[in-house]
């Protein structure tokens, strides 16, 4: 079992999300982060005053999935929210140990599906 | 005791000026306080139009998602402006101007025009106007809203102001062609609200919907206005202004009969609209929306707008609550037919203003001011068939003229932004600040 988290662009989460449903991935956490990378921050001004807005907004997706589903998921976020541009964001994949579903107290691969 | 020599001095000042008063109490100094107190009236009204702007305002940021808020703001702010610059220097003059039945040319800069209009001054009579025309044209960035270029608002408010609405105002306002033929529009259900809701559908459908508002088997997707509270503020400030909007239409106070009846009338339309329309989408999904109840309470201000001098207080019942059925169901159709209006500017201000239009020739009075009775009053069918004219040639006029400038525009400084500036919201693209600073917004559509 695997944890993916990914920080992406938050206008490209719905192309994401439609990528993840024909992957046959439903089941996701989406939260607002906030967060600075290589893309740098990008200008706003306030009454004539330039300033630079350095921690931008991402949205972090979380998603707990089965090994044969791993690549799968991956090559769904990157296509859905891959622009080419700096600022695209990043995936990281974690060993998951246990996963339990509160409702039925099922454990294991069975809880994720 | 303090006030006392105070007192004196005023009892002194009332007893030599009300004999002078009573003795020189002409017909000129009796003028004189008609017209004091009509201009008082009428700039009263323009000034609770100019605050419909603010209401336009609330309705349209609370209706749209937060991303594009100072956006929406920024539309309704300057096109006020370029209104007011616009119908200055050019929209009175075709309007008001003496010319012919189709335009005016003269009183350009309102220079070279008498100081003297319907017994007002000029200016309070302008200032009025404008604030119609103001309107009009704010009515547009509803439609348009979450995808429009800024430059290209604009332009198309300035267009507008100075050509567009001026020219269908001076066909009914100005002694042009429809008003000889007896077209009764009072306040405006067809010069603003028509004209405004039928410039908006022309432009929302050249834009093309929202990305993502339409999924591809066409099912309309939801997105959620962004602040329920800002919008029922707003639909109160429109409701509040619109009493100057139709009351101040008599430009003057007169014995005070007619404008109470208009402001009664405006009052009941506007309650019936909302009843109605809450009834009709709780019975047909279940729940009654708020949403839809403060559009229908629109509809119904907008549709008793032409008729409010004319009819009885139980036909802006009547008018009220048709308005309110029509334009719940018109939401429905403009979704089906896939044509994305963000806040229901045309079915509120578009169809509505023809219904209301219309309803002058059903339950207008000829008792209460109209030429012929209207259709309920014994079957004479004269002043729908008029209205009917008067309606359908101003949509014609409207769906060419405005097709024809916004084609331009779009050809010229181009009409919709990128998709990337879309998705990220107009208030960062557009104007490189955001609506609530300090605020995570947290938006999934």
């Amino acid at each position: 079992m695997k944890l993916i988290i990914a920080y992406i662009q938050p206008h490209m989460l719905q192309d994401v999300k439609k990528v993840l449903y024909k992957a046959e991935v439903y089941k996701m956490s989406v939260t607002n982060a906030l967060g600075c990378g290589e893309q740098q921050g990008y200008k706003e001004s306030y009454r004539g005053i330039k300033f630079e807005v350095n921690l931008l907004k991402k949205v972090r997706l979380e998603i707990a999935v089965n090994e044969d589903f791993v690549d799968k998921t991956i090559d769904a976020i990157i296509e859905g929210a891959r622009t080419g541009q700096i600022g695209d964001g990043k995936i990281f994949v974690l060993d998951l140990k246990e996963c339990i579903r509160i409702r039925t107290g099922e454990k294991g691969n069975k809880a994720i599906g | 005791m303090k006030s006392l020599p105070l007192r004196t001095i005023l009892l002194l000042i009332a007893m030599f000026s009300i004999p002078a008063f009573a003795e020189s109490g002409n017909k000129s100094d009796l003028a004189d306080l008609k017209q004091g107190l009509d201009t008082v009236w009428v700039l009263l009204g323009a000034f609770l139009v100019f605050f419909m702007q603010a209401g336009f305002g609330m309705v349209e940021a609370g209706f749209i998602r937060a991303k594009n808020t100072c956006n929406i703001l920024t539309k309704n702010f300057l096109d006020f402006c370029m209104a007011s610059l616009g119908f200055f220097l050019i929209g009175y003059a075709l309007m008001f101007g003496d010319g012919n039945g189709f335009l005016g040319t003269k009183g350009w800069c309102l220079l070279g025009l008498e100081q003297t209009v319907n017994g007002l001054p000029l200016y309070a009579f302008w200032l009025f106007q404008a604030a119609f025309c103001g309107a009009a044209a704010t009515i547009v960035a509803g439609g348009m809203a979450e995808r429009m270029k800024f430059p290209a608002y604009l332009i198309y408010s300035f267009v507008i102001s100075a050509f567009i609405y001026p020219i269908v105002g001076h066909w009914i306002w100005g002694g042009g062609w429809l008003s000889k033929m007896g077209f009764a529009d009072f306040a405006g259900s067809t010069v603003v609200h028509t004209v405004g809701g039928c410039a908006a559908l022309v432009g929302t459908s050249m834009l093309k919907p929202r990305e993502g508002k339409f999924a591809i088997d066409g099912k309309p997707n939801v997105f959620a206005g962004h602040n329920i509270p800002l919008a029922s503020l707003g639909v109160f400030i429109l409701w509040f202004g619109w009493f100057g909007f139709n009351a101040g239409s008599t430009l003057g106070v007169a014995g005070g009969f007619s404008i109470a009846r208009i402001a009664l009338n405006t009052n009941l339309a506007a309650a019936l609209g909302g009843i109605a329309a809450m009834a009709t989408v709780w019975k047909r999904f279940g729940k009654p929306d708020l949403s839809m109840a403060m559009n229908g309470a629109l509809a119904g201000l907008v549709a008793i707008t032409a008729p409010c001098a004319y009819v009885e207080p139980w036909a802006a019942l009547v008018i009220g609550a048709s308005a309110g059925y029509v334009v719940a169901r018109g939401v429905e159709l403009l979704d089906k037919l896939q044509i994305d209006d963000p806040v229901g500017a045309f079915p509120v201000h578009g169809i509505c203003g023809i219904w209301g239009t219309l309803c002058v020739g059903i339950f207008g009075r000829e008792s209460l001011g109209l030429a012929n009775n209207g259709f309920v009053y014994g079957g004479n069918p004269m002043q729908l068939g008029i209205q009917i004219v008067g309606s359908v040639s101003t949509v014609a006029f409207i769906v060419v003229g405005m097709g024809i400038v916004f084609k331009l525009i779009d050809l010229t400084v181009g009409l919709r932004i990128s998709r990337e500036e879309e998705l990220q919201g107009l208030d960062i693209g557009e104007h490189g600040m955001e609506a609530y600073g300090g605020f995570q917004i947290f938006s999934t559509t």
